[in-house]
């Protein structure tokens, strides 16, 4: 073992490691290879998507117009929306999923291997064709990630094909994922794992997939009909040629309300594996938080018209929206409630994934509650469109899924990489974030009610003060992630080396269970009956 | 991504105007550390600056009173969720000498915890379905008033009786522009109060009956909101909406308003003004109105000398053209074209009238939004300012083409 440690990755190769070289990267199978791919991707995304972010608080410094004009401010928020949705958060899940899911129902690699590295490599061109709208006559498209028609249609310019197709990309890819994430947890679970033994984070994700194969073809569809009406004359969405307008935000929404859960979902599975090893407890129940979960992705399919109360729909329709939105709040508070009762009694300690999860909790339910309110109508006639609702999507999306996603990084760093990152740095990269990213958008919430539309490049000047401050917050929120990215490069140059296989003391997951740094085949021989009872002790021990 | 920030033709380095900006940031960040909410009583409505808006219709009431419930009963969870979990954090932690319990599943916990939130949401959702039935009810007005959105400006027209044929539209004033202007050109952000939020012609409705609000767009998506009448609709072309709202007697005066759907560019530019009277003075207006449109017929019979039509243009493009072929009259690169040296502006007299009158693909039609004076002025700017054609085009030409 002493030849295995000293060459991380490199410890089974005198049979079939890793290929030499670039062509590693390329060429290669191997779900951990995919994982660390889809994570620094989504890295690279998160940093393209947030410099956009910076210069969109760069220009709400001030009212007036100091630094881009209006056309590329939209532009901006567009391609912020849409870089932070499918290049960052949705490919770091899979990046997780990739490196997590096979150790943790015992497998030795995800189940379609090659459509892995397919999924994966489809997604650099399409960003690639995405950000390339820029540089397009016109400038890119400036009609918000949710491109609603006709804007999106008659009024954008060219690169909205760009757009389209790009979008038809990311969807091949997130189809192609979801269906290896479904293969290798219905097929490749270790003998004797039963669904409802497996981890949350693994639940959670299979409930995604099977979201993601749902949902991904309908947006397909929206953005299909766009390019023949942008193009060959069809009149799916103008109401000039018999079309509706409010159509494209019906099928929008219906794909965008799961997407929204595709999101959280897995930030969820997360939290629900970190909180029970911090806290030394197991998590208080199991069972319900799978029912939690699943009854959340079925609701998400029946609420999808809350986006849209004023486009004027029969008042049923409105009712029912309205009904089935305020809904959610209970299988979402079930889960709340379920964390809290994992950490009563327990005996807690307070390392970085621990403390990117407590604030995930706490700072998610912060936006659960303005989701709860937004979706009370006649409030949401003036909510709806403001900053209020731009608040209420960050803390769900930054301070829930990205949170979740950080946690799930500092946690098993170790077992990815064979080294520990720096807790202290960790710890000042925390404390930095959580206060920064409440300086930027709780702010928010005052300028929303206070009457500040979203997607203003320019605003009148009673709303100067909260911007200042959320712009200031911005600037600090931004600079956290050269924190981060210097903790993980550190932390993988020249981490303490990790020898021992569980180095966070009552983690039970079957990932814990095989060496450290992971084998580059995770599982060769299947866990023992033994070990697999052990790991989901939480849930049968009594 | 460099090639679409602003350049302003200005000789100054990039660096140079980037420091210029930035310090004019940095007055506004230390305007705002010395002089926190200074503004109370004008601006966009009556809202304390960071809770919603009162407004002053029974509608806004009742939806401000649910918007208060819903925030306390959030607060009230809030406490009790977070309460637990920081005394958990504080007390069960492994330094505290916490050891772990190992207790899971309960079902009597869990049923409660399911059925507490549900009776909750009973209790908010039965106030919410009242208000939004009353809101709904869109039958029985007094007045209707058709709301048109357009980029980036909306149009109103009135329906009934005497004020039957008013209609007009309402721009961003002037006053608003030019700072607007001078923070591009300089860096300096706008200190007007009123900055964005108002308008050259405000909608006027009378105070004390129901008025109905027609809304619809004619390009692309808008939202027309007053948050001082808990009124927001979208208005989407082809399709009318319905809303309404009734302004108690007494509660004269101006409420702000913008446009609050993504339209495009300008969508930061067209917001909404309404001036509520009361019905004597509405019944003058509506008279004085009517008045003044007899007097702007007579002025496009009479022949223009060349430089009032040039004046007149000038202005007419400021206001109405300027949003997208820019004050440059180059427009931009892949959206809106060039109106110097464009075959279309120096070409036929009469095919580019009709394009103004008619519009053409994204561009709207002007027939209804300019007078025969105001179009011939504006062709004459694009033709003689922008361009060196060397003719003249009379309102009464215009009004032949018609
Ligand atoms: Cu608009």
């Amino acid at each position: 073992m002493s030849t295995a440690t000293a060459t991380t990755h490199n410890d089974d190769a005198h049979h079939h490691g890793p290929e030499k070289g670039l062509m590693r990267w390329v060429r290669t199978t191997n779900h951990k290879d995919i994982g660390t791919l889809y994570l620094w991707f989504s890295f690279i995304m998160l940093l393209t998507g947030g410099a956009m972010a910076m210069m969109i608080r760069l220009e709400l410094l001030a009212p007036g117009l100091q630094y881009v004009d209006p056309q590329f401010f939209n532009s901006l928020t567009t391609m912020h929306g849409l870089i932070m949705v499918f290049g960052a958060i949705m490919p770091a899940f899979v990046g997780l999923a990739n490196w997590q899911v096979p150790m943790m129902i015992g497998a030795p690699d995800m189940a379609l291997p090659r459509m892995n590295n397919w999924s994966f490599w489809i997604l650099p061109f399409a960003a690639t064709l995405l950000i390339s709208s820029f540089f397009v006559e016109g400038g890119a498209p400036g009609s918000g990630w949710t491109m609603y028609a006709p804007l999106s249609t008659t009024y954008a310019p060219k690169s909205m094909d760009f757009v389209i197709f790009a979008i038809h990309l990311l969807g091949f890819s997130s189809i192609m994922g979801a269906i290896n994430i479904i293969a290798t947890i219905t097929n490749m679970r270790a003998p004797g794992m039963r669904l409802m033994d497996m981890p949350l984070f693994v639940w959670t994700w299979l409930i995604t997939a099977f979201l993601l194969i749902a949902v991904m073809p309908v947006l397909a569809g929206a953005v299909t009909m766009m390019l023949t009406d942008r193009n060959f004359g069809t009149s799916f969405f103008s109401a000039a040629g018999g079309g509706d307008p409010v159509m494209f935000q019906h099928i929008f929404w219906f794909f965008g309300h799961p997407e929204v859960y595709i999101m959280i979902l897995p930030a969820f599975g997360i939290a629900s594996q970190i909180i029970p090893t911090f806290a030394r407890k197991p998590l208080f129940g199991y069972a319900s938080m799978v029912y939690a979960t699943a009854s959340i992705a079925i609701l998400s399919f029946v609420v999808w018209a809350h986006h849209m109360f004023l486009v004027g729909m029969p008042i049923e329709g409105q009712l029912y929206f309205m009904y089935a939105t305020i809904l959610i709040s209970v299988p979402t508070g079930i889960k709340v409630f379920n964390w809290i009762a994992t950490m009563w009694r327990g005996s807690m300690t307070f390392e970085a994934p621990m403390l990117w999860a407590l604030s995930f909790v706490i700072l998610f339910t912060v936006g659960g509650f303005t989701g709860l309110m937004l979706g009370v109508v006649p409030a949401d006639i003036q909510y709806h469109d403001t900053y209020f609702v731009v608040a209420h999507f960050h803390y769900v999306l930054v301070t829930g899924a990205l949170w979740a996603i950080i946690a799930g990084v500092y946690y098993w760093f170790p077992k990815w990489t064979g080294r520990m990152y720096d807790e202290k740095l960790a710890k000042i990269h925390f404390w930095w974030a959580v206060i920064s990213v409440n300086v930027l958008f709780f702010p928010q919430h005052f300028l929303g009610l206070a009457g500040m539309p979203r997607r203003y490049a320019d605003y009148s000047i009673q709303f100067t003060d909260f911007n200042v401050l959320s712009s200031i917050g911005g600037f600090a929120f931004g600079a956290s992630f050269i924190l981060y990215a210097y903790i993980l490069i550190k932390g993988i140059v020249a981490g303490k080396k990790v020898e021992e296989n569980a180095p966070w003391e009552s983690a039970t997951t079957l990932e814990w269970v095989i060496p450290t740094p992971a084998p580059y085949h995770s599982f060769e021989t299947p866990p023992t009956q033994e070990q697999i009872d052990r790991a989901s002790q939480h849930i049968h021990t009594h | 991504m460099g090639i679409q920030m602003k350049n302003t033709k200005k000789t100054l380095s990039s660096v140079n105007i980037f420091a210029k900006r930035f310090v004019s940031s940095i007055i506004a960040i230390s305007s705002f550390l010395f002089a926190f909410n200074a503004y109370a009583n004008f601006g966009l409505n009556t809202s304390n600056g960071y809770n919603m808006p009162r407004g002053v219709t029974e509608m806004s009431h009742q939806i401000y009173d649910l918007h208060m419930i819903i925030f306390y009963v959030c607060v009230a969870i809030g406490i009790g969720v977070f309460g637990v979990m920081g005394y958990s954090m504080y007390k069960h932690r492994k330094s505290k000498g916490s050891k772990a319990a190992n207790f899971h599943e309960n079902i009597k916990v869990e049923i409660i915890w399911t059925i507490i939130p549900l009776i909750i949401l009973i209790i908010i959702a039965i106030p919410a379905t009242k208000v939004l039935i009353e809101r709904e009810d869109v039958s029985k007005a007094d007045i209707n008033i058709k709301v048109t959105g357009s980029q980036w400006k909306w149009r109103y027209e009135y329906m009934d009786s005497d004020a039957k044929g008013i209609s007009f539209f309402s721009n961003l004033d002037k006053r608003s522009r030019e700072q607007l202007q001078t923070s591009i050109d300089t860096g300096v952000s706008p200190s007007y109060e009123n900055y964005l939020v108002n308008v050259d012609n405000r909608l006027i409705v009378p105070t004390g009956v129901k008025i109905r609000f027609l809304i619809t767009a004619s390009d692309v998506i808008h939202s027309w909101w007053v948050p001082d009448f808990g009124v927001k609709q979208d208005a989407i072309p082809g399709f009318v909406n319905a809303t309404w709202a009734i302004i108690p007697p007494g509660k004269e005066g101006v409420y702000r308003g913008e446009c609050a759907e993504l339209c495009g560019k300008d969508h930061a530019y067209m917001p909404v003004v309404v001036e509520a009277v009361s019905q004597e003075e509405f019944t003058r207006w509506v008279g004085e109105f009517h008045n003044a449109k007899k007097d702007a017929q007579k002025n496009a019979n009479k022949e223009w000398t060349e430089k009032d039509l040039m004046t007149a243009g000038e202005q007419a493009y400021g206001s109405y053209c300027a949003a997208c072929h820019q004050a440059t009259g180059k427009g931009i690169e892949g959206i809106f074209p060039s109106v110097v040296d464009s075959a279309m502006v120096i070409g036929d007299k009469k095919e580019l009238a009709m394009q103004i009158l008619n519009g053409k693909g994204a561009m709207s039609a002007f027939r209804d939004q300019l007078d025969d004076a105001q179009i011939a002025a504006v062709m004459q700017f694009l033709r003689n300012g922008f361009n060196k054609v060397g003719d003249i085009t009379q309102p009464s030409e215009v009004k032949a083409w018609r």
